[in-house]
């Protein structure tokens, strides 16, 4: 019943589409602008059927309509509801149906908030956003149909993968991901209005783009971090970064969305990196579609890979398309883009934000390349080869530490140009910082290379960036005579995305300084245990209690209770286990960890006596883990700070003027 | 609009989705094994499932696959917590027992299993016709450059590991691979030299 | 004043550093202890071998962090070869021989291989040029204005 309605309803939205294509081009060229708001019309209905089809879906798979085959391949009345409604976008076809549902959603709210404008851009933006959604709406009636009627309706179904259930963040990492992937359609769909308009040489689409930008950026920042989190919690091996094909995935644009962040200021500055700008616009949704083909398609064995099937070839077809279609219009617009930049000095603001782009292009085509080397390999010699985390930490740890180093140089850096005094006493100061965390580091034992650069550079960047906001303060203090509060605030709201941005600097930097230390400072011992037995790594120290085994609604159930003691008092408990699902006959080790500001005890239960008379347990002490979260939290932070409308003053300007000293002159300075 | 570089930049594409076309076109999970074509690696070990006679080894005895030179070898790797195993159990046993007085040997490896567990799973399955060996620490497995299980080495008369079955073996293929390596033996001499075996 | 900060500061890193060193030699003084760092020392060169090798039934961690029984095995067996005196060239190209390229996980730097270490590097090197030729465009004085 509902499973053939939903089905009807993502039917019907393929027609509307198409016509809200044809429409666009045609009402622009014939002049017949009253089609205009039929062709944005078109986008909302698409929203409206799609979030039928979804909340539909949600309906069955909670009452465990087990004739719609999503449901048959994921339910289960065991499952408790949490991770059912989230079994969503568990599995390939509910995975589609969420990005289809995203995009609909994406689409229609940034053309609504746009309908009045006139001209040319934003009935192409529309056009763009169609036509995407259009591939998705194929799929979904295709090969990713999830509501293709079961008969004969089974009585019950396996449940989600066993992997998907054991933690709630997985309710978490996903839609995060979704919104900050998919929302990387949107500023593509600007890009290409504005080729398409011809529009592309002012800047508005850039404007209009911006906070989208800004959005997507901010919610794939945490999704990445949530995944780091979920993967560190549920894996047992106590790492939360693999250089995974489909991890770098979700980092390849990431990388070039930060750039963009960047050298958009630049063009907005100084009109400088207008056709760099549009290539990074679009690569960083081409590298979206690369990684969803990547994940899907099964060519490339992945840790995430969902399974194949004749899917993959529809996600070659789009790729196909995409990358020819992108090529044509930046390569072809390239004459238009083309403007001469100018810079008053090397010795600027300009100067770091081009060796950023520089740095992060550079290791988005690293991490490129090293996840397509096993196919190409393959494909030349005829040899399969790996590319794992060594290469990748190797070829990335130089640039990674620069661009560190980068994040305390740019802020410090005033715009146009620099005297040889301003640079002394913008860069020098930091230097402190940077000796600190360098003698911390080695004193607390960290003797790899990278490691301690690292902490020195973080140590600098992090006094640079707050820094800046220590000067500003001060400014508005004497010059307004504000109380701390009050000129925290002010000053944030006068220039809220230099302010947010520093912000999102700094939580770079915290998780910096987590990664650095729980990879610097990592130990780890494994033992077999009698009940009573402890064991010390790094300083803590473990007694095991007991071995047990219970039933769950869901799984059974093996697991070991470890008392965490200090000074010989139990100051925590932790409860290491394996859990079985009846789908699988391999259990999922499930390791727990004591999370504490200094660091993380994490144990895994490696085996057991099943008369509970021993159990090897693997402990891992990691210095500053939980520093990589709460960094995580900061960035996002600094990009809501950075998202949210400015106060637009009375003169019509969004920022107001900074009040900066400078050695005795007051200089006032406007936008980031 | 410039279309002649928007042409090549066009262009520039076509390797990128050739190479993922090419993509589809193989499995990105299957592995190449080096060791076929080269001298299978050596090992002695230990009986611990006799089998049934006539083909059967007492429990304890020392299998070296120095003694077999000359003959076939099929090596088996199994485990009881392996589903594949149990699809072509029936087919090596019964195989096995086919090619009874025919100079190849059916020999089972248990991988990462406890002794009980793959007796049980023997009894379970109504026997196994040749002996299974134990390979503590898995040494011989990683030897043989072992994936998973199950997985089959085709040994052939001078010592070198003519081909490897990923996943579950198949009677007919079995038969032939054995056929075509029995046919490929050196003639034996003409007065069989009988050795007894210890 | 900022000559002698920087003396002072050299001189204390110098003495934190060289201190923990002669710490680590200390240890090394009683038979036990010798044996102990013996042990820790050649845990350690296991570390640094198993990192490099793919566990073959996980999905691209190390042998060294992957929780699977054969992942363990491996790493005994490198342990073994290690202790009885082979290189880590030497443990690597025994896995090689058994599994494949494909348990390294990082390719060989040999033969076509050497593009994906290259490319990077010409990739940085390429875009440090072209930013430093645009930059001098970019400072250029604008052409002479009539004045």
């Amino acid at each position: 019943m509902i499973g053939p309605f939903a089905y009807d309803a993502l039917l019907i939205a393929l027609p509307i589409l198409v016509l809200g294509i044809v429409l666009a081009p045609v009402a622009v060229r014939t002049g017949r602008r009253e089609w205009i708001p039929v062709v944005y019309s078109t986008l909302y209905t698409n929203f409206l059927l799609v979030s039928t089809a979804t909340v539909a879906m949600i309906v069955a798979l909670v009452t465990h309509d087990f004739s719609v085959s999503y449901v048959a391949q994921v339910g289960s009345r065991a499952t408790p509801l949490f991770y059912t409604v989230i079994s969503l976008w568990g599995a390939l076809e509910g995975s589609i149906l969420f990005w289809a549902w995203v995009l609909a959603l994406y689409g229609s709210v940034v053309v609504w908030l746009n309908r009045n404008r006139p001209g040319n851009l934003i009935p192409y933006t529309a056009l763009a956003l169609l036509a995407v959604s259009l591939f998705f709406g194929i799929l979904l009636v295709g090969p990713a149909n999830p509501f293709h009627p079961v008969f004969p309706i089974p009585a019950d179904g396996p449940g989600p993968n066993p992997l998907l259930q054991n933690h709630i963040l997985m309710g978490v990492h996903p839609p995060l991901l979704y919104l900050g992937y998919v929302g990387m359609t949107v500023p593509f769909a600007f890009a290409v209005g504005a080729m398409l308009s011809g529009e592309v040489a002012r800047d508005e689409w850039i404007k209009l783009s911006h906070r989208w930008t800004l959005v997507s950026w901010g919610f794939l920042s945490a999704a990445i971090i949530a995944g780091m989190w979920w993967s560190y919690e549920v894996l047992g091996w106590g790492g939360y970064w693999a250089w995974d094909p489909v991890e770098n995935a979700s980092f390849l644009p990431w990388l070039t969305a930060t750039a963009y962040l960047h050298s958009m200021v630049l063009q907005e500055r100084r009109g400088m990196l207008r056709l760099w700008n549009v290539n990074l616009v679009v690569g960083t949704f081409v590298l979206t579609v690369l990684g969803t083909f990547l994940t899907r398609s099964g060519i490339i064995s992945s840790v995430h890979a969902f399974t194949v099937g004749v899917i993959g070839y529809y996600f070659l077809a789009f790729i196909a398309l995409v990358l020819i279609a992108a090529l044509v219009m930046v390569a072809g617009n390239s004459d238009r883009l083309r403007t001469s930049g100018r810079m008053d000095s090397a010795a600027s603001r300009e100067t770091v934000f081009l060796l950023n782009n520089l740095f992060l292009t550079a290791f988005m085509f690293t991490v490129l390349i090293g996840t397509l080397f096993p196919l190409i390999a393959e494909a030349i010699r005829g040899v399969k080869v790996s590319v794992g985390a060594p290469f990748f930490n190797r070829m990335t740890l130089p640039m990674i530490v620069m661009l560190l180093f980068l994040m305390g140089v740019g802020p410090a850096l005033p715009w146009r140009s620099a005297t040889a005094a301003e640079m002394r006493s913008k860069l020098l100061p930091p230097l402190v910082g940077a000796f600190l965390f360098c003698v911390g580091a080695l004193v607390a034992g960290a003797r790899n290379f990278y490691g301690v650069v690292a902490f020195t550079f973080v140590g600098y960047a992090a006094v640079a960036n707050l820094r800046e906001y220590w000067i500003g303060l001060r400014a508005r203090r004497n010059a307004h005579g504000e109380g701390w509060a009050t000129a925290l605030y002010r000053l944030i709201r006068g220039n809220q995305r230099r302010y947010g941005g520093y912000l999102a600097h700094l939580g770079l930097l915290i998780a910096a300084l987590g990664v650095a230390g729980s990879s610097s400072f990592r130990r780890e011992r494994e033992m077999t245990m009698k009940p009573g037995d402890t064991l010390t790594v790094a300083g803590q120290t473990i007694r095991l209690k007991g071995v047990w085994g219970r039933e769950e609604v869901q799984r059974s159930v093996i697991g070991a209770t470890v008392e965490v003691l200090k000074n010989g008092r139990v100051v925590g408990v932790i409860e290491p286990r394996m859990n079985y699902y009846p789908t699988s006959d391999q259990p999922v080790p499930t390791p727990q960890v004591r999370s504490t500001i200094g660091g993380d005890l994490y144990l895994t239960l490696m085996s057991f006596d099943p008369n509970g008379a021993h159990a090897t347990i693997r402990a891992i002490v990691q210095p500053l883990v939980s520093w990589i979260w709460f960094g995580g939290g900061v960035i996002v932070l600094g990009a809501l700070i950075g998202m949210l409308p400015a106060r637009r003053r009375p003169n019509g300007s969004l920022s107001e003027p900074d009040v900066v000293p400078v050695r005795g002159a007051v200089v006032v300075e406007t936008a980031p | 609009m410039n279309w002649k570089r928007s042409l090549i930049a066009a262009v520039t594409a076509v390797p990128v989705i050739l190479l993922f076309a090419w993509g589809f076109t193989r499995d990105p999970g299957e592995i190449p094994s080096p060791l076929p074509g080269h001298a299978a690696p050596q090992f002695s070990l230990d009986v611990f499932a006799p089998g049934q006679p006539p083909l059967s080894r007492p429990v304890g005895d020392t299998v070296r696959l120095a003694d077999l030179r000359g003959q076939v070898v099929v090596l088996n790797f199994w485990a009881s917590w392996c589903g594949a195993c149990r699809e072509e159990h029936t087919v090596l046993s019964t195989t096995a027992r086919l090619y009874t007085g025919r100079p190849v040997h059916f020999l089972g490896v248990l991988y990462n299993d406890s002794l009980a567990a793959g007796e049980a799973w023997i009894a379970e399955m109504g026997g196994q016709s040749y002996p299974s060996m134990q390979d503590p620490g898995a040494r011989t497995a990683i030897d043989y450059g072992l994936y998973g299980v199950p997985e089959t080495f085709f040994i052939d008369g001078d010592g070198r590991v003519a081909y490897k079955q990923l996943g579950p073996v198949t009677g007919v293929g079995l038969a032939h691979i054995v056929d075509s390596l029995i046919a490929a033996l050196p003639p034996k001499p003409a007065a069989p030299a009988t050795k007894s075996r210890s | 004043m900022k000559r002698n900060t920087l003396v002072v500061s050299a001189a204390l890193l110098a003495a934190i550093t060289g201190r923990a060193g002669a710490q680590a030699a200390g240890a090394s003084a009683a038979p036990a202890a010798q044996q102990a760092a013996a042990d820790t020392a050649l845990d350690a060169r296991t570390n640094a071998v198993a990192v490099q090798l793919r566990c073959p039934v996980c999905q691209g961690v190390s042998i060294q962090d992957s929780p699977a029984e054969l992942a363990q095995q491996m790493r005994n067996l490198v342990r073994e070869q290690l202790r009885a005196g082979k290189s880590p060239d030497e443990v690597k190209a025994y896995f090689v021989s058994k599994y494949g390229e494909w348990i390294l996980l990082q390719p060989r730097a040999s033969g076509f291989n050497i593009l994906i270490y290259a490319l990077p590097v010409l990739v940085v090197l390429g875009g440090l040029a072209v930013i430093v030729v645009a930059m001098r465009r970019w400072t250029k004085p604008p052409e002479n204005l009539s004045i």
